[in-house]
This record gives structure tokens, sequence and C-alpha cells, in this order.
């Protein structure tokens, strides 16, 4: 546990140092991290760091949170992750101001916000400079040379790019001849509807965002851009992604995409002021792109795509709801209603409610000849992993089993959509057996996926 | 081994619980703009937050930290010496929005949210007690949480609308400006 948060922080500092322009990392401070395990460690060595944070490496949970940074934000909505690279250090954001910075901090509050950083959308500035150019007034002047930094962060860059891994993932599993084009053609018009859906978002929730600490950082409500501006770029990346979508692949997908970017910004963002049910749409809207993908492929809306949709719907809950827990005071002083602030027990039985249909989706999947019968054996054992942290968290209804939980779904899709992809039904097979899918062979070219 | 919760330390919910009790926010003062730079209430504002002035060459708003307790970012807006009806109509839409939002967090900080237990200390609760608290509050509020909504949708499209329009006429004008100079 120490060697992850080390090599988080490690991580940490190794980002903020690109950033800064520092070339050499010293190695005292891999000495000094390994040493303490059980006491305060200041980084002396670094001046600049030294205020940044220190980390208290004792067994006790603080409720002090500290500004959070980034926690997860989904596709289309802040839930969904796909950490498929596993290159958690290069997406951290090093945590937001600490205002007091000798507090009470433990060393998995880090970590825990180190990786659930590596899914936030919004800037990886140093935090230090960021804070000293926080007290200060700027002119409200567009800089050139910022705004593709200040656009990432409004569409949620890294976030989409968990999305369009998604879409990926059903265009994959489509019981079809693998198209190079019309892929490449989906993922990209998956990802500017993400683009545009996210900065929708941001632009209806300027307030609400200053309020929350995971947020205050945010373009708009930094002033950096006008919300003209970002009503634009969401336009400009919005048509331009449905047309693709509906032009270049097929009407299907563009239709859902269209309806995805809806639901999101017209239904999920109003909704999260208003009623608990927002992480069931939310849900649904971290479910399409797969189903995207699948359509992408095959042109129709047929019972895999459905399944592959189910499937990440049901893993949506485990992972908000465990990380929703952790920010329950943020979320409550921005105002909003989600189950962890205002049903607890409700939270914790949704979450192992769809661990445990995980279990029979994966069993499904074989029955609609989407995967061999090895699937369901094979990612039985993760399946059951998150559900029994599912259980712990059920049952303990506290932070550390709530982190547990979050981080295991991180890797858990990521894994489970890999194995459900070994083991596709392979479309050779499907021919031999004269189960045609009335594809013309001279087409497209057969290229198996390794 | 399961850990308890630690009791949580009570947050302040940013609630609007005032806002319809909230009287006539106070307008940009009617007439003519300032001849030019920055007008007369914005400098005092500025230089009674920052000591400093605005740079006169700046032709820009400029916004400023976060308040400590709304978390808003106010802003110093720009007044041209030419700016047209479209323009003026946009810069007091900003700043009534401004002033409104700063009215609410500021009567909220006021009031403040946090619940004292008989000897006047600040309780702290465990997770089903906040979720209750919470419960009752959000639905007690619901409505002027709904009236907030509304009235923010509708100021934040009214805005970004001006600034489409106004973006457009001078578009239009820097156009009409290249044919006569060309």
């Amino acid at each position: 546990r120490s060697a992850g948060s080390c090599s988080g922080t490690l991580g940490l500092f190794l980002w903020h140092l690109k950033n800064t322009g520092i070339r050499q990392i010293p190695c005292h401070f891999v000495q000094l991290c390994r040493v303490a395990n059980d006491r305060l460690i200041t980084f002396q060595y670094f001046n600049f760091l030294k205020r940044m944070y220190v980390t208290q490496c004792n067994k006790d949970l603080s409720q002090r949170a500290k500004p959070k940074s980034d926690s997860v934000a989904s596709p289309f909505r802040e839930l969904q992750q796909l950490d498929q690279e596993k290159k958690v250090i290069h997406k951290i954001r090093p945590i937001s101001p600490v205002h007091q910075p000798l507090s009470e901090t433990s060393i998995r509050n880090e970590v825990r916000e180190m990786k659930s950083a590596a899914e936030t959308e919004d800037s990886v500035t140093p935090v230090r400079a960021e804070s000293k150019e926080d007290r200060q007034w700027k002119e409200m002047k567009l800089q050139l040379n910022d705004l593709p930094g200040i656009l990432a962060r409004l569409s949620k860059i890294k976030l989409t790019a968990l999305v369009v891994s998604t879409a990926s993932a059903g265009f994959a599993m489509a019981p079809v001849p693998f198209d190079l084009t019309c892929f490449l053609i989906a993922s990209l018009g998956t990802g500017l509807a993400s683009c545009a859906a996210n900065s929708i978002n941001q632009f209806f929730e300027v307030p609400f965002d200053s309020n929350m600490n995971r947020t205050k950082n945010r373009p708009l409500v930094r002033g950096q851009i006008s919300p003209l501006l970002a009503v634009c770029f969401a336009a400009s990346c919005g048509v331009p992604g449905i047309a693709l979508l509906t032009l270049g692949v097929n009407p299907l997908t563009g239709a859902l995409g269209a309806f995805n970017i809806f639901l999101y910004t017209c239904c999920y963002t109003p909704m999260k002021r208003m009623s608990i049910a927002n992480t069931w749409v939310g849900a649904v809207v971290g479910a399409i792109p797969p189903v995207m993908g699948w359509t992408a492929a095959t042109g129709s809306l047929d019972a895999g795509a459905l399944l592959l949709g189910g499937i990440l719907y049901s893993w949506q809950f485990p992972h908000f709801n465990a990380l929703s827990w952790g920010l329950r005071e943020d979320y409550s002083r921005g105002g909003y209603c989600m189950m962890s602030v205002t049903h607890p027990g409700l939270c914790r039985r949704v979450a192992l409610r769809h661990c445990l249909a995980l279990i029979g989706l994966s069993t499904v999947a074989p029955l609609l000849d989407i995967t061999t019968w090895t699937f369901p054996i094979i990612s039985l054992p993760i399946n059951l992993y998150i559900s029994y942290l599912g259980f712990r968290f059920y049952r303990d209804a506290d932070r550390s089993s709530s982190r547990k939980l979050f981080f295991c779904s991180l890797w858990h899709l990521p894994l489970l959509l890999l194995v459900m992809f070994t083991c596709k039904k392979s479309f050779l097979e499907k021919e031999d057996k004269g189960d045609l899918l009335g594809e013309s062979h001279g087409r497209a070219m057969e290229i198996r996926l390794p | 081994r399961a850990r308890p919760d630690k009791s949580l330390r009570f947050p302040r919910p940013l609630v609007i619980y005032l806002f319809s009790n909230a009287p006539g926010v106070c307008k940009y003062p009617a007439g003519p703009p300032a001849p030019c730079g920055w007008g007369a209430e914005e400098a005092k504002r500025f230089s009674k937050r920052s000591g400093t002035f605005p740079p006169a060459h700046s032709h820009n708003d400029w916004i400023g930290p976060p308040d400590k307790h709304s978390n808003l970012r106010p802003v110093i807006f720009y007044v041209s010496p030419e700016e047209s009806p479209l323009e003026r109509r946009l810069r007091e839409a900003r700043q009534e929005a401004q002033e409104k939002e700063e009215f609410i967090y500021s009567r909220l900080k006021a009031k403040g949210l946090e619940m004292r237990d008989e000897t006047g200390q600040k309780a702290t609760l465990n997770a089903e007690e906040m979720a209750d608290f919470y419960k009752d509050f959000l639905s007690k509020n619901f409505r002027k949480h709904m009236q907030y909504n509304r009235d923010w949708y509708k100021r934040n499209f009214t805005i970004t609308y001006l600034m489409g329009q106004v973006a457009l006429a001078r578009a239009l004008r820097w156009l009409r400006w290249k044919k006569k100079n060309s």
C-alpha cells in the first residue's frame, strides 16, 4: 500500500516537476518516502513543494478532507472511468491548493485523490503557481496560447478519451469484420459529441461548480473564457460530431449520439439538483457509448449491443456510489441531490445490487452468442471480487470500503472488457457453422484483432 | 477490520433559502456611462478590495479571486467610451447577475447554517444524521432551489444571447470599417 501511494506521490511529483520545467528528480525524495511510514513526512528538499502538501502516513482517516482534486468524471457525465492504459501517473493532476497544508491529511486521501484525478477533466497546472495566481485579479482577455488547454479542460478531454475507448470496445465486440475507416470515424464522432456535451454541462453549472472544491477551477468558473465561447465551442464540436456519425457511419449511431448529448445536458444536469434519480439517468448516459460503437459496426441495435450497454450501466453504480460516498461533503455543499447525501442506505444497496448484476450479465453473454463460455468462467473471479467489495461497502459504510470499491471498479471494467474481447466468439467460427451474417466477403478485410 | 465512520464536520450547504425574501437588487446606476475607462462604482469597489486600480490602458473586464464565503469571483466591468446600447444592456445584465448572486450568497453567509447544540458548540454529526438533515433541508427548500435554478438558467441564457448579439454587431462593424478603409 505504501509502495502504491509512494508511486502515486512520485507520479504527482513527476507531473509537477515536468510542468514547472524542472528536469532533475533528486533521489532523496524516494528515500524519504519509503522511510516514513507512520510519521509525518515533509519534503524539505523541495521548497516549492514544501507547502504543497504534507502527507501524514497514519492510519487515521481525517474528515477534514482538504480540497479534493477533481475526481472521476464519467463519459458524458461524471461517472465512468476507463483507465485502460494503467498509466495513472501521467494523468495525475496535482491537488488543488491546500489551505491548511499541515492539517491532518492521510496519505490514503492523497492516493485516492491522485488516482481519481486520473479521470479528471481539469487542469494539470502546478498547484503552487495556481494558488498564487488565484489571489490576483486577472484581465478577462482571451489568451490564444492558453486556449487549447482551456478548451481541453472545458471539454473534459480525459473523460472524453475514456468515453471513446468504451465506444471502441463496443465496436470491437461487434460480430462483424473490422472496418478501420468506420472505426476511426465512429471514434472521432463520439469524441466530438462527448466534448460538446461536457462543455454544455460546464456552461450550465457555473455557480454550483464554484462552490465545490472539485470543480472550482474550471475555465468558466475562473472566467478564462466567456460563456459565449463555451457555447460556440460546444456547437462546433457537437454539430460536426453528430454529422460525422450520421453521414459517415450510420443514422442510428448519429441518433444515439444526439440522444446521449440531450440526455446528459438536458436531463442529467438539471436533475442533479432535483432528485436522486439523476444517478440512473447518468448510468444510461454512460451505457450508451458502447452501444454506439456496436451500432457503428453492425448498423443495428441487437441484443449484443444492449448487453454491452447493460454491463456498463451496471458498472456505473458501484463506481459512482463508491466515489460519491467520499465526496458527500462536497456534494452537499454544492446543493446536489445525491444518494450518498440523502439516502445513504439506498446508495450502498444499489451499489451491491449492481455488482451482483454484473455477474449475471457476464453469464448472459455467451447465451447471446457474443462470447464463448469461457468468458463467464474467467470473469467470475473479478466479478466476485467486486461483489465482495460491494458487500463490504454495504456492510461497513465507511470511507475505506468505499475507496476500495472505487479503486476496484477502476481496473475491473477494463479487465472485464479485455477478457470479453479475448473470449469473443470468432466471426470465422460462426461462418463455419453456417451462421452467415450476411456480410459480403469482398467488402471488408477480415482483420481479426489480436 | 471495519472502522466506524468518524463524525462528519458539518459543511455549510449552499442553498438559496432567502432568495424569495431578497429586497430589490441595486441596479447599475442609470444614466450615461462614465466618459471612459472604469465606472466610479467599480473603481471604488476595486480599490477597496485590492488597493490598486485596474490599469488605465486595459480595455477588458477584470476578474478577481473567489470571495471567501460565496466562492464567487467578482468582476469589474469595463465601460467603453463608444459603448453601444446593446453593449450597455449586456454589461448591465452581467452586473445585475453578479450583484444578485453576491447578495444571495452574502445573506446566506450571514445567516450561517451551522447547527449548534444547547451549549452553542458546533455539532458534529454522523452520516445518518447528516443524511436526515440534508434530506429535510433539500425537501424544505426544494421550491426555492428550483426557483433559483430557473432564474440562473434564464440569466445565463440571456447574458450569453446578448454576448452573441454584441459579438455579431462588432463583427459587422469591423467588416464595414474594413470595407471603408480598403
